[in-house]
């Protein structure tokens, strides 16, 4: 019950704050609005000239030295800790995270390295990829298998969808996509031209709409229709806010009601995240059961090393990479590839 | 998660604290602190060795304050560092004498650039600018039709067509130019920093427009590959600076550092929210403290703006300060600040709270709360305005209603008479003010302060504030008796 004192505190506090700034706003505002734009009407007609360009290989070879030398590494036994700060960084600059990096390193230094660094590494990594990576593509008898997607914004889910349509289709099956992004301008579009591209049915609604809706009358025609799969949008949602999980967790609910079924849900992850996707796996595990990651973005220099934490910490497992733009840059995740490319092997 | 800096290095502080001045050794262990914080905020390996130099020499050799704990002032050297390299060249928007100023926008996929596009526009017209916007991604399905939606939204213009996007941004300048506006924003496709073919791109538009400023969109949430991408789009274009978003994200946001420390250029907007006016000057020193996990009471309030009544709010604070707040009262600002999120995620962001206070509300669960709406709820409107008349059948009725046993009504019960106490005696203490309104001035005018100051300083006149209010309850008491209750939760993570 020491929560009644918590809110109180935090209610006078903020309560007090709100109108003192509501009160100054009124009086103040005004001028603060004036004041604001920092805008001396100077002339910027001197326009910054664009400068040589580095070469693409230029850029790369400085990110990746760091990575040569720990394969170069070459001893054997236990290590000094000079070859531990090779490996630290390493594992940090991958986004691997402070907390997980510790515990490689103190299972290295336990351990030793009988096989040489680089491969005590690998198998100290890989270790931590053992999850089931299945993905489950049936439902219960006369169920709609529904495939949910969420994330937080800008990771790449309606794009993943799209991309996995493809596959599905590429398979043989039918797909109906739920264009559950109510909320972001033209979301519902974008899925529509996957649609399109992809020869899949689309249910769609008008932007503001209830997302659960949208969803549960995709279910419907999914199953009218003699759909194979659903796979179900959802809007981009911080993981930090508790409304928003909620509405997540009850698309879900809605989702997972007859005649539907959902036998995947995949958190989408934008490879260039850092710590925070540890955080985002914890809330959306929670609000929405996720039982798979979608790795987007692993084309370009993130190496997305923050999936190692997940998969340690949470027992989530990468399902899905994205590695590019077109349709069929989506494939399944092969954790000996990944590690490789971590330590650029 | 990690504790908070300060708590860490207050851990450590006990051995420092009886020298005179802190020694290497000292040094280097409360820099080792430091910087697995910077790394866990996603600062970049490279900045945060660079970063922890210029703190050393900050540091080493000065005398210890002798109002500050060791550990204290290890932060605040570490904040000011951080607002010096954060704020240190800030630019000031100026517009071209002769129209239109023109805006580029780059950035990685997903990082908001077309959302950007949208609120630095409406950003441009509350400065009484008439905004243009281009909308030159035509890589992305259905991104041009994004931006005509947001656009809409804030009743600006958008020029687009099918050809290809260089063609567009140049046409895009024209038609501003013809139309007489004085701002041009061009978005642009997301793109790979080493995908060479859309580097060039993204360059061939800036040669075609020649923009007064280039903006790179980075993302709060990146990791370490931000100073990549920095790096990358500097070299490829002349960046003017950079715009942040996802600030209202639980990141602590070490991307802006690392981008800031390969660049050298400064951050200019932020943008804290889905909605379009959620879009502002960028602020070195909110930006520092939240790096560091210090808590970050401005963007508390601003949330706290965003999503409570402040009507609702202002109202049953005032009640509470005189005394005759209710349950109903009570009810509603519970209502209020759980729109907010999570209690531990609020309880992060506030300064000055005790560690005790701050693991007791993330340890607080939604059933827990929905328990206490409950039990308010069984009561009748009677009962609610005067908990006094809550006689022994009236707890039983009560207890049934909500599904919920005697011993947890008398609870809450308890601890709101506590808590009413309590408030007016915070409402009381100040006669020189008239009413209730007396405190929450001070308070209030202790949060206005801060904006201007250097945030340590203010942080610490809040915080005594809070701390203050603290020592007035009773709460050591009530968590004793729920221990022997055995209703403690075990602590959580959520």
């Amino acid at each position: 019950m020491i929560v009644v004192i918590i809110v109180a505190a935090l209610v006078v506090l903020l309560g007090a704050v709100l109108v003192v700034r509501r009160q100054s706003r009124r009086s103040v505002a005004p001028q603060l609005r004036a004041a604001m734009p920092e805008v001396l009407v100077r002339d910027v007609s001197a326009r910054p000239s664009l400068g040589d360009v580095a070469t693409l290989e230029r850029r790369l070879s400085s990110s990746r030295s760091i990575f040569d030398r720990v394969r170069s590494i070459s001893g054997v036994g236990s290590l000094s800790e000079d070859q531990l700060a090779v490996v630290e960084e390493v594992l940090l600059r991958s986004d691997v995270g402070v907390t997980t990096t510790n515990e490689i390193l103190s299972d290295l230094r336990e351990n030793g390295a009988p096989e040489g660094v680089a491969n005590s590494l690998r198998d100290s990594l890989l270790s931590s990829l053992r999850a089931d990576r299945s993905v489950r593509l049936t439902a219960s008898e006369g169920r709609v298998p529904v495939w949910l997607f969420v994330g937080v914004n800008g990771v790449g889910k309606t794009t993943s969808i799209g991309k996995l349509a493809q596959r599905h289709v590429n398979e043989g099956r039918s797909v109906t996509l739920a264009a559950g992004d109510t909320f972001r301008a033209a979301a519902a579009e974008q899925l529509e031209q996957w649609a399109k591209r992809t020869g899949s049915d689309i249910v769609r609604a008008n932007e503001g709409a209830d997302p659960g809706s949208v969803v549960h009358d995709a279910l419907g025609r999914a199953q009218a229709r003699g759909s194979d799969i659903v796979l179900a949008d959802t809007a981009g949602r911080r993981s930090n806010s508790t409304n928003l999980l909620d509405e997540l967790a009850k698309i879900r609910r809605v989702a997972d009601r007859e005649p539907g079924e959902v036998v995947e849900t995949f958190m989408v992850l934008d490879a260039t995240t850092g710590q925070n996707a540890l955080n985002q796996a914890r809330e959306f595990l929670a609000a929405a059961s996720v039982t798979g990651i979608v790795l987007t973005k692993l084309d370009g220099t993130a190496r997305g090393g923050i999936v190692i934490a997940i998969e340690r910490e949470l027992g989530i497992a990468v399902k899905y990479v994205g590695i590019g733009e077109g349709v069929d840059d989506l494939i399944v995740f092969d954790p000996q590839n990944f590690v490789d490319s971590l330590l650029d092997a | 998660m990690f504790d908070a800096l300060s708590e860490r290095l207050e851990r450590i502080s006990g051995s420092l604290r009886s020298r005179g001045r802190l020694s290497d050794s000292d040094l280097d262990e409360a820099l080792g602190e430091v910087r697995s914080a910077l790394l866990e905020a996603d600062v970049e390996l490279g900045v945060v060795r660079a970063f922890l130099e210029a703190v050393r020499e900050r540091l080493s050799g000065e005398q210890l304050s002798q109002s500050l704990s060791p550990g204290q002032q290890v932060i605040k050297a570490v904040h000011e560092q951080l607002v010096e390299v954060l704020g240190s060249s800030a630019l000031k928007v100026t517009y071209a004498s002769k129209p239109p100023t023109v805006i580029l926008l780059a950035g990685l996929q997903g990082a908001g650039k077309t959302t950007a596009a949208a609120k630095l526009a409406l950003w441009f017209k509350q400065q009484g600018r008439q905004p243009f916007l281009v909308a030159a991604d035509l890589q992305r399905p259905a991104a041009v039709e994004q931006l005509r939606v947001l656009a809409g939204q804030i009743g600006v213009d958008v020029y687009s067509d099918a050809s290809d996007p260089v063609k567009v941004a140049k046409k895009g300048v024209a038609e501003a130019t013809r139309l007489g506006r004085d701002v041009v924003i061009v978005d642009t496709a997301g793109r790979l920093a080493i995908d060479d073919a859309l580097m060039r791109e993204v360059r061939a538009i800036s040669k075609e427009t020649s923009p007064h400023y280039t903006f790179l969109v980075i993302d709060a949430v990146t990791g370490q590959d931000a100073v990549h991408t920095a790096k990358a789009f500097n070299e490829t274009l002349a960046l003017s600076g950079m715009i942040v978003t996802k600030l209202d994200y639980d990141a602590r946001g070490g991307a802006v550092l690392s981008a800031r420390g390969v660049v050298g250029r400064p951050v200019v907007f932020a943008s804290t929210g889905e909605k379009l006016a959620d879009f502002d000057l960028f602020h070195p020193d909110r930006m520092a403290s939240r790096i560091l996990g210090m808590g970050d009471v401005m963007s508390l309030i601003e949330q706290a703006e965003r999503t409570m009544d402040p009507d609702v709010v202002a109202e049953s604070a005032g009640r509470m300060m005189s005394g005759t707040f209710t349950l109903d009262d009570f009810m509603s600002q519970l209502n209020q600040v759980r729109k907010m999120g999570s209690l531990g995620g609020i309880m992060k962001m506030m300064p000055g709270v005790t560690k005790e206070m701050r693991s007791a509300a993330a340890n607080v669960d939604e059933g827990q709360l929905n328990k206490i709406e409950a039990i308010v709820n069984s009561m009748t409107k009677r009962e609610r305005r005067e908990p006094v008349i809550i006689d022994g059948s009236r707890r039983t009725r009560i207890a049934k209603g909500s599904g919920t046993s005697v011993s947890a009504v008398n609870q809450l019960l308890k601890q709101f008479g506590e808590m009413k106490k309590m408030m007016r005696q915070m409402g009381g203490s100040q006669p020189s003010m008239p009413g209730p309104m007396g405190k929450m001035a001070s308070l209030a005018a202790r949060a206005q302060a801060q904006r201007s100051e250097a945030v340590p300083a203010g942080f610490e006149s809040l915080a005594a504030g809070m701390k203050a209010g603290a020592a007035q309850r009773p709460s050591g008491g009530s968590k004793n008796k729920k221990k022997k209750g055995g209703r403690v939760t075990p602590p959580k993570q959520r």
